[in-house]
């Protein structure tokens, strides 16, 4: 890393992406948070509300139970895809042509646009026509996700696992290539096995790039939407009905602008909490 | 155990491949048969679906649609990031910081929370439904993230290339342009080939900002599903036709995937 030096006319590089990102970031937060403290009965005539809508907000079972589900989605699919995606990493080929092969492959579901993920798997599980669904209800078991809401919650994770997985076994494997073959060498000598070797060297090495992955994984997932309204709608019922697509029935359904900015602010704190966490993990070892 | 490593990446991609093939599948299929017999594959092979999308002009408009906003916004971030992530990664200076982490919270940042003051917003200065729009409004997510991929890239090139080439009597837009960019054109290539790909992949905001002209290929799919019955064969061909842009630039860039996913930094 090259030492920086002082110059504070830097700030010239700087201007047309805060203008550009300001534009785009700093009017609309202000509506927001505009919205979020008055009440209006439409018309455009707004009245000052305070903090009331938090208050609702943060007292309502509505966004508590949408909160909760985001944490159990978001906690189910991280146990989920970070020990698959090391696994995969682990057992994928380190050389030759294969390499290759796998890497694109495996990227493949990453560039699919995300309401195209969820069309496809909608028509892969339905019990009709779907080839997943047909199979699991070939096995004897009853599974139609348009109407159980396990069934709807099983193909939501699944769906995540297939989307998302691959970006931890990428960022896995870019960590674990990155030991250089003398590690293995001195460890063979030592007469380290398989285990031992997961533990006490890849699983160090790979420690900042899991770090990241786990970061990355939860905060996306935090604020998926397009994915899962394509799929299940929210439904049946409200049963997968996220943070993201509660907001977006609050906001744009009802048009209920204050409960909805209230929400937003809190959700954007949260995501704010964990964006710091990441910068600091992120700029930790870089020094300066 | 040594032996079967081998099963686990391949039962993972096939894993992966199956949702695929079933679309691929279903493109080829007369709406009869994916609605009257099940069947892995089409027994009346049909490319049909492929050509209504390519013969209907508010089909194939979507494709351009979502190209042009795709291109303005990679153009617009790469163009606008490159000096940003040169002074971040040169300079320090008041806020550095402070400024680094803000962009930082616009990568992270929920577009649900954004959905409905973006659409007032843009309607209020009278973007609404244009191209520029989304293009815009994708610079939120997609300029943070070249900021700091191309930082990572930048930071890995010795500054004693500039010194150098200072010394040499370049003046600062020429070493820029004629030394520094080339040095980094792999890690401007993959900047742009992220940008590309997630205002590709994004539709909540490009959907809302959206109405008629400037509709996106992937949100014209949704129509089929509601108006004209229920045209699954349709829109599953419009779905195979959205992974090729993905699956021709991937190969490119299958070895900085991962860096780019951890902005630069891995």
């Amino acid at each position: 890393m090259a030492t920086k030096s002082d110059n504070n006319r830097a700030w010239l590089f700087v201007i047309p992406v805060i203008v550009l990102v300001a534009f785009n970031a700093v009017v609309p937060l202000m509506t927001v948070v505009n919205y979020s403290v008055q009440e209006t009965f439409g018309d455009n005539v707004f009245f000052w509300h305070g903090l009331g809508w938090f208050e609702d907000v943060l007292r309502s079972e509505r966004a508590h139970a949408a909160l909760a589900r985001q944490l159990m989605f978001t906690f189910t699919i991280l146990i989920i895809e970070i020990p698959l995606g090391v696994v995969i990493a682990l057992t994928m080929p380190r050389k030759g042509v294969w390499v290759s092969v796998c890497l694109v492959l495996m990227a493949l579901p990453l560039l699919i646009p995300w309401n195209v993920v969820g069309a496809m798997w909608n028509i892969f599980a339905l019990p009709d026509i779907g080839l997943l669904g047909r199979l699991i209800n070939s096995m004897g078991i009853d599974y139609n996700f348009t109407q159980q809401p396990l069934a709807a919650w099983f193909t939501m994770i699944l769906m995540d696992v297939w989307h998302w997985t691959s970006l931890v076994a990428l960022l896995a494997y870019a960590g674990l290539i990155s030991i250089p073959d003398a590690y293995y060498q001195a460890a063979k000598i030592d007469g380290a096995k398989g285990w031992a070797v997961f533990r006490y060297i890849q699983l160090p090495k790979m420690k900042r790039v899991l770090t990241i992955a786990v970061l990355l994984r939860f905060m996306d997932s935090f604020m998926i939407y397009t994915e899962p309204s394509v799929l299940t709608g929210g439904g049946p019922g409200n049963s997968t009905t996220l943070l993201s697509i509660d907001l977006v029935k609050i906001a744009l359904g009802q048009f209920d602008l204050g409960p909805a900015a209230a929400m937003s602010l809190i959700y954007f704190l949260i995501t704010l909490l964990f964006s710091w966490i990441f910068y600091t993990v992120m700029t930790k070892d870089e020094g300066q | 155990m040594k032996r079967a490593t081998w099963l686990v990446p391949t039962l993972y991609i096939l894993f992966l491949m199956l949702p695929i093939y079933w679309l691929v599948n279903m493109s080829f299929k007369t709406t009869n048969e994916i609605l009257g017999s099940f069947t892995l594959f089409p027994n009346d092979f049909t490319f049909e679906n492929y050509m209504v999308i390519f013969t209907d002009q508010s089909w194939y408009m979507g494709y351009f649609n979502s190209m042009l906003y795709v291109s303005m916004n990679t153009v617009i971030s790469v163009a606008a990031a490159l000096p940003a992530a040169y002074a971040f990664s040169r300079y320090r200076f008041l806020g550095d910081k402070h400024l680094f982490f803000w962009l930082l919270t616009n990568r992270m940042a929920p577009p649900a929370v954004f959905a409905l003051p973006f659409f007032q917003f843009y309607s209020a200065v009278g973007l609404f439904d244009t191209h520029i729009a989304v293009a815009l409004a994708h610079c939120l997510f997609n300029i943070p993230l070249a900021v700091w991929i191309l930082e990572g890239f930048m930071s890995g090139v010795p500054k004693e290339l500039d010194e150098t080439a200072y010394v040499d009597g370049y003046s600062f837009p020429k070493f820029f342009f004629k030394i520094f960019l080339p040095t980094i054109k792999s890690g401007i290539g993959v900047t742009a080939f992220f940008c590309f790909m997630f205002s590709w992949v994004e539709l909540l905001l490009a959907k809302n900002l959206t109405a008629v002209d400037a509709k996106p290929i992937a949100a014209t799919m949704t129509r089929t599903a509601s108006t004209a019955g229920y045209e699954l064969g349709l829109l599953a061909a419009a779905g195979v036709l959205t992974i090729i842009p993905g699956a021709i630039v991937i190969y490119f860039v299958r070895n900085y995937i991962a860096k780019g996913f951890a902005l630069g930094r891995v």
